[in-house]
């Protein structure tokens, strides 16, 4: 009996010393191993390098009216299309409630240089590149850009309409540094 | 664990008894494949599939080893380090082959494995651990071949790796960073081809260990067996060893056949040529499917092609995609039926195989262009797909009026003998 009597020594208010240490103990290993699992866990996202803000120039002086080039920008593919008169027709004829991801073509290229679309490359579903940007490719059932990988077609701005893509092509951040050089990133 | 009657292991040799007292390993393989685990006395070949998937795996895992002496990691040469161990190595071609066609093995007998399974009702009570572990294993195993497959960095590895780790982004809000966290950047690339590597290295090993849990579980009620009626007694079952060791080893025979035939004569069939040429994150080959095994499962990625109550076609077809798989987990509650073998289901047997037709349809859809009339096939079949497992098993279970059943697996295999001699004799 003495022995209990010394085991109950620490009691108050039911709770043991130990109790109190034990669940300390516990507490401070926890946080421990949530501090170690961060940087466990964080060394998967991009590097330094590779988040390095690369920009790219573009010489777009030889791409004429209706062309459009692939060029890269971070590694992801990029399409510089100069549309003509009447792809921009086109484009602006489209209700907006028509549109799954409602944009204007002005809100996706720069003032006075609405010919000019400049997108990523890179389909907004699972992200392969879509065809339509090379001469003579399949540019689907809107005329802009086609996916061949699960059917999805874009228009004349690069909007999508058909097919399981939820968004438009991206519109990278880009700046015109003169008439005929454009600074994308 | 086993039946009362399993026999004992009784060690002769000085040796072997010392062995035993310190460490008793010739113990626990007696009683797990020797002639300490009795087994039903009716198994069929169907029963072999578990072995020859044991087999499968070994073969990857030793032909992966080695190919990992000889491959590199990294984007600027791994594509031309797989061309090197085909050419140059010495019996490179014939290792990278086993390992490419090994795969499909793998798959093909662990379908016919989950086949078995479902036609038997070896999924249910009281065996669903093993089902459910099965289930976490054949995940892994899409893991693990989906990075193996981006290993050789060719134009199906890089857009497969593509698409793949793009599903992650129709997650809301959190989908882009997520996607961007698995490869290590905005593409797929260096840092993405050497974690694949890594990973691939490791899951067949996680996998290894899962199926030690997955063979410890069947142990414990022991094997179903074609009549779905548990063993009662000693006449029902035979030891494991020699009587199925004997046949898994005849299986086991005709399995390398089929392999060695696949990997001689015809190494390229279930591969596609695209992944021959080195990756090019410019341009996406016209027609991308994925390896054969993933097909069904694609096909229904890409049925969801129209937004449907607030959610968007991509996400839809990505959780469609992990539900057609994870819809397997909850089979074992969902099938109520206390019937396991089809033999005496006249009902489940026949949806059982519009189930096999149906997948085999998605499996066709998925190797087709998203056009018409492939996608409202592929429609029809995840319809059903998802009807087969949600509406029509929990109802067929329930109505359906099972065949009499004999008494003990030895009435049935005695009746089924006596029938075979009445027949002989006539």
């Amino acid at each position: 009996m003495a022995s209990e009597t010394e085991l109950n020594a620490g009691i108050e208010d039911g709770v043991r010393r130990r109790d109190f240490i034990n669940i300390a103990a516990v507490s401070f290993a926890g946080v421990g191993a949530v501090a170690v699992v961060l940087p466990l866990v964080n060394q998967m996202n991009p590097s330094a390098d590779v988040l390095a803000l690369s920009s790219t120039e573009i010489d777009i002086s030889a791409i004429g009216t209706g062309q459009a080039i692939k060029t890269s920008w971070r590694k992801q593919p990029v399409f510089v299309r100069n549309l003509t008169a009447a792809e921009i027709a086109e484009a602006n004829r489209v209700p907006m409630n028509d549109l799954r991801d409602a944009q204007t073509l002005a809100e996706r290229t720069k003032p006075g240089k609405e010919n000019w679309l400049i997108t990523l490359g890179v389909c907004t579903h699972l992200g392969c590149v879509p065809l339509g940007a090379a001469e003579g490719e399949n540019r689907g059932d809107f005329g802009g850009y086609f996916c061949p990988c699960h059917g999805s077609h874009y228009d004349t701005a690069a909007r999508i309409r058909k097919g399981p893509a939820p968004t438009n092509l991206v519109v990278p951040p880009y700046e015109f540094t003169s008439d005929t050089v454009v600074t994308i990133g | 664990m086993s039946f009362p009657w399993a026999k004992n292991y009784e060690p002769q040799q000085p040796l072997m008894k010392w062995l035993d007292e310190k460490l008793p390993l010739p113990r626990l393989v007696y009683n797990a494949i020797g002639a300490g685990y009795p087994v039903p006395r009716n198994l069929n070949y169907f029963w072999n599939f578990g072995v020859l998937a044991g087999a499968a795996l070994m073969i990857q895992i030793i032909t992966g080893i080695i190919l990992a002496m000889h491959y590199a990691a990294n984007v600027g040469v791994a594509f031309n380090s797989v061309e090197h161990i085909i050419r140059d190595v010495n019996a490179g071609w014939f290792i990278r082959y086993a390992h490419m066609n090994g795969a499909s093995m793998f798959f093909i007998v662990v379908y016919l494995h989950i086949f078995r399974g479902l036609y038997y009702g070896s999924y249910k009570a009281p065996r669903e651990m093993v089902w459910l572990l099965g289930v976490v294993i054949f995940l892994l195993m899409m893991a693990t071949a989906f990075m193996g497959y981006v290993l050789p960095w060719g134009q199906m590895s890089f857009w497969g790796a593509q698409v793949i780790t793009g599903f992650f982004s129709a997650i809301p809000i959190v989908g882009e960073p997520v996607r961007q966290w698995l490869l290590g950047g905005f593409v797929p690339d260096n840092a993405t081809l050497n974690r694949f590597f890594s990973l691939h290295y490791l899951l067949p090993f996680v996998i290894l260990g899962v199926i030690i849990l997955h063979i410890w579980a069947l142990h414990i009620p022991g094997s179903n067996n074609p009549t779905g009626i548990e063993v009662k007694d000693e006449q029902d079952t035979v030891p494991f060893h020699p009587y199925y060791t004997a046949k898994d080893g005849f299986g086991l025979g005709i399995f390398l056949l089929v392999f060695v035939g696949l990997t001689f004569f015809s190494p390229n069939m279930l591969g596609h040529a695209d992944n021959y040429i080195p990756a090019n994150s410019l341009s996406t080959p016209a027609h991308i499917v994925p390896e054969w095994y993933f097909l069904p499962f694609y096909a229904i990625l890409k049925a969801f092609t129209f937004n449907f109550l607030w959610i968007d076609a991509k996400l839809w077809g990505v959780i469609a995609m992990f539900a057609s798989i994870a819809l397997l987990f909850f089979l074992p509650w969902l099938d109520s039926s206390p019937v396991k073998s089809s033999t005496y289901r006249p009902l489940y047997r026949w949806f059982f195989w519009v189930l096999v037709a149906d997948v085999l349809l998605l499996g066709w859809c998925g190797m087709q262009p998203a056009e018409q009339p492939w996608v409202i096939l592929s429609q029809i079949g995840a319809i059903y797909y998802f009807a087969h497992f949600l509406i029509i098993l929990p109802i067929v279970s329930r109505i359906e009026r099972p065949l009499p059943m004999p008494n003990s697996i030895t009435e049935a295999v005695l009746a089924k003998h006596a029938d075979d001699k009445s027949a002989a004799t006539a």
